[in-house]
């Protein structure tokens, strides 16, 4: 029996259960010094000068400013629909642009010696106009660059409108949604350390999600070689997409590292992380859709705002991952995309889980819903009618996607007999008969989202140790996804070694020839697939040098997965065991033989999903008390579904988090208000339920194990959900608009504006 | 400098510490205990939790001379002979971590939570343990381990 879709318990928690993990910030690295980052506390302002005298007069500690950095600066990706020439100086020499912006560098020995020593860094600023909403960036009034004459960082789809887009449709709707501004907060914050060999390479150890990306990225910015820097990644906590590209203060640590010829290390506090690890979200919807009195959705516009924050990074480019999705699961004839990215004087944005996608399902299922509310139409009903069907795959949307295979009715079929829809409705009648207090709400989401949007290629390799076991390096990285496990069972299936014989290597650029790393929830299908193909060729590098051994032709040898054994076909004896095999070709100088590299490439894969969310509303008070989410995922063929279920809970709470609780705010002068774990609402156990995960398996094309990604739908689907659930409580006090998060405050708001 | 004696994981340890000295920083910078996470400044995330004389505590809210005279639990010396503590092992089989960074401190807060309460309701759990953030399990099934290793030590 095959070991995959099994739920075996991961390989790698023992370490982290023991506190024995390797956080870059555990690393010894001795005689390091400490760097500690001045950040600018003004939102956008002229640098007038630095007065560094009272630091240098402290023993042993050295402060660098922007005028003693001659690296950088840091651009957006080389992607041609971003504006390459608003780049971000390493340390600022002459603006800062943001609260948080780094205008100088401080040595020390120490955390708290360096610490001391930035208080006293003294910085004399001229201040700039401040913009921070994305509605006035794009105004191009106030300027961050003004050099280039406008805050225009990214566009996607086009401005131009089709005049006829909603003919012929007797319904149109319209709605305005913020997807809004959320902090990534991977528990382990940013930490980077860094050290030159005797042979000129530096080797950087990074908190980071892509090792290899890092590595030419940073030696880009540097102007270095590639092959003259080393990163690795060791045990990293938390990713959340946040931690998918560098930023200026990893470059600045290998640079460090190079130019003072001693070791370096930094590791943010949680309060620089918040305002300097880049953010997600920010995105403001405009929206309109247009169908028939009958529910056939004919049309629907999708106008993108999305705020860049001070310097453009992936989050410029979002736009066209949630244009490309904007059709959700519905068979729409007609979309029009138009995405604007602009910079404003904030954090610069990113990707954080779902990154373009939850965007795009937020604005999709909102006008589902306000849709059927304007025919009169059961929202549940209103999706039947419109949704892809089963047998229409692969299918392509007018908003340009080609979905792989999906399921839709079946989902939703799944996700309410779950739920009991039926009942719950017959409670919130009988709760609105009553008319207390405690209103319920019922809210769904169907959502499709892309996985491995970019269409990449993974890197594996597999070798056969002298004992017999195996070695899997993958170019894929996890920082909590569970690699050493699945992508052991890919491997363990294939070669009929058992998953503790097999060890998976990650996040070294000189033990993983190349990689991609991990994002947009691709590891399994390009990665796992990888291994997977590398794993078959060894197998068949070994049939070749049992063929030697057992003197029989290499056609003729068979591996007895279960057993874990080579044997001519129909011949159980004579056999060779892995470790027969491994043992006698190493002791004949053999052993690389078993060892080969695979590359894997596929187009995207569309996960989908059904999710419903079931709140109760305090209408008096506006408290908002999630009490269910039954949450179907379906991403495919399920090779760990403990794994799999585990990532669907995580991202169900991040979706959550962003229906009900978490908003990063700054003030009108790019002050940030929630950049501490006190202001910042990242809901504890107390504020969540618990899920209701329900797998369901729709393989893919794509790939043979058939499998897609499982890390962003949970998030994707949850969101709409909720936010639908809590305005469905609020029907009857006339409630049509609810801000996100959904938070005592913004629904008491609504409600009293509803009064009014 | 300030003197302090206490007793790390059963181990005497003797130091000089600045007053400032957080007991977190104390444990990992100067004893080599590096299983305690630091995941906030505000003693919001628990990350850094241990057992002080038995009892969880933030330990970035405790200086280390706070700590003189005390008995100090790290995750390190949780496990005994080898093997995991019943909350590990729970924490081990019901998938109740993933990126690891927030285990050490919900373990630990664990400990302290069953030795107060062997036998928690899921509400008592999800306020016993609010002090404790995670990112990646959305806590379904730290709630579970917590239920699992409650009924391995009834």
């Amino acid at each position: 029996m095959s070991i995959l879709g099994n739920r075996v318990l991961r390989k790698e928690d023992p370490r982290f259960l023991r506190g024995e993990a390797s956080y870059v910030e555990n690393l010894p690295l001795e005689g390091a010094l400490t760097v500690t980052f001045v950040r600018s506390l003004l939102a956008h302002a002229r640098i007038v000068s630095i007065d560094t005298t009272a630091v240098t007069a402290l023993p042993n500690v050295q402060v660098l400013t922007g005028a003693d950095v001659d690296a950088g600066p840091t651009g957006p990706p080389p992607i041609p629909v971003l504006e390459q020439r608003m780049t971000r100086p390493l340390v600022a020499k002459d603006v800062v642009r943001f609260v948080g912006d780094i205008v100088a560098v401080v040595l020390s020995p120490d955390r708290a010696t360096g610490a001391d020593a930035a208080e006293l860094v003294s910085v004399e600023y001229d201040a700039l106009p401040v913009v921070v909403d994305p509605q006035e960036a794009a105004k191009d009034e106030v300027l961050l660059f003004p050099e280039i004459g406008t805050n225009v960082a990214g566009r996607a789809g086009s401005p131009e409108h089709d005049e006829q887009l909603f003919e012929g449709c007797d319904v149109v709707v319209s709605e305005t949604l913020v997807s809004q501004r959320m902090a990534a907060c991977p528990l382990e914050v940013r930490s980077a350390a860094a050290e030159l060999g005797s042979d000129g390479r530096v080797t950087v150890w990074l908190s980071t999600q892509v090792p290899h990306r890092d590595q030419l990225g940073i030696s880009g910015t540097l102007g270095t070689d590639p092959g003259q820097l080393r990163v690795i990644a060791p045990d990293v906590g938390g990713g959340f997409g946040a931690k998918s590209a560098f930023n200026a203060e990893e470059a600045l640590i290998v640079w460090l590292a190079r130019h003072l010829g001693t070791p370096v290390r930094w590791t943010e506090t949680r309060s620089e992380s918040m305002i300097a690890l880049p953010h997600g979200r920010g995105q403001r919807l405009e929206l309109t859709l247009g169908g028939t009195q009958d529910g056939t959705v004919l049309a629907y516009r999708i106008d993108i705002l999305q705020d860049a924050g001070a310097y453009p990074g992936l989050g410029a480019f979002l736009p066209n991952l949630t244009g490309l999705l904007a059709s959700g699961v519905y068979a729409i004839p007609r979309i029009e995309v138009d995405g604007l990215s602009v910079v404003t004087n904030t954090t610069p944005m990113t990707t954080f889980r779902g990154a373009g996608r939850p965007e795009a399902s937020q604005a999709i299922e909102r006008m589902l819903d306000l849709f059927a509310a304007e025919i009169d139409m059961d929202p549940v009903e209103v999706r039947r009618k419109n949704f892809i069907p089963k047998d229409a795959f692969p299918y392509k949307t007018a908003s340009g996607a080609t979905y792989d295979s999906a399921d839709y009715e079946g989902a939703l079929a799944l996700a309410l007999r779950s739920a009991g829809y039926d009942e719950l409705r017959a409670e919130q009648r009988r709760r609105r008969e009553e008319g207390g207090t405690r209103q319920l709400g019922i809210g769904l989401s169907s959502y499709t989202e892309i996985t491995n949007p970019l269409g990449e290629t993974e890197f594996g390799e597999v070798e056969i140790t002298p004992d017999g076991g195996a070695i899997v390096h993958t170019g894929s990285f996890s920082h909590g996804q569970g690699h050493e496990t699945t992508f052991a069972m890919i491997a363990s299936e294939r070669l009929g070694l058992p998953v503790e014989r097999i060890t998976v290597v990650k996040g070294d650029t000189d033990d993983v020839a190349k990689g991609t790393g991990t994002f947009g929830s691709k590891s399994t299908q390009i990665g796992g697939m990888a291994a997977r193909g590398a794993a078959d060729t060894v197998v068949e590098r070994a049939k070749e040098l049992v063929a030697d051994y057992l003197e029989a032709s290499a056609a003729d040898v068979v591996l007895d997965a279960a057993l874990g054994r080579f044997h001519v076909v129909g011949t159980p004896e004579p056999a060779l065991s892995w470790s027969e095999l491994a043992g006698r070709a190493a002791a004949d100088e053999r052993l690389a033989e078993l060892k080969a590299e695979h590359e894997f490439g596929a187009p995207p894969t569309f996960p989908f999903g059904v999710h419903v969310a079931v709140v109760e509303v305090d209408v008096e008070t506006g408290q908002v008390e999630l009490q269910r989410l039954v949450a179907v995922d379906d991403a495919g063929t399920l090779i760990n579904p403990l794994i799999a279920e585990g990532q669907v809970h995580g991202g169900v709470a991040i979706g959550v988090a962003q229906a009900l609780y978490e908003d990063f705010v700054y003030d009108d002068d790019g002050t940030p208000l929630t950049s501490t774990f006190v202001g910042y609402a990242f809901p504890s156990a107390a504020d969540l339920p618990s899920w209701e995960a329900i797998e369901m398996e729709t393989p893919t094309p794509a790939n043979e194990l058939g499998v897609k990604g499982i890390g962003e739908s949970g998030t994707i689907g949850a969101t709409p959900a909720v936010h639908s659930a809590v305005l469905d409580a609020l029907v009857p006090y006339g409630v049509r608009h609810v801000d996100l998060p959904c938070n005592g405050e913004n629904v008491w708001r609504a409600l009293q504006e509803a009064k009014a | 400098m300030t003197g302090i004696t206490l007793t790390v994981n059963g181990s005497r340890a003797e130091a000089d510490v600045e007053p400032r000295q957080l007991l977190v920083y104390f444990l990992r910078e100067q004893l080599g205990l590096k299983g305690t996470n630091v995941g906030c400044d505000t003693s919001s995330c628990g990350a850094c939790t241990v057992l002080l004389d038995g009892e969880s505590v933030k330990s970035c809210t405790v200086f280390a001379v706070q700590a003189d005279g005390s008995e100090v639990t790290t995750i390190e010396g949780l496990a005994l002979d080898g093997e995991l503590h019943p909350v590990q092992q729970a924490f081990h089989e019901q998938h109740g971590l993933q990126c690891g960074y927030c285990t050490p401190g919900f373990v630990m807060a664990t400990v302290s939570l069953l030795n107060e309460n062997p036998d928690p309701s899921e509400e008592e759990i999800r306020h016993g343990l609010e002090g404790n953030l995670c990112r990646c399990t959305g806590y379904h099934n730290i709630v579970r381990a917590v239920q699992a290793a409650a009924r391995a030590g009834s």
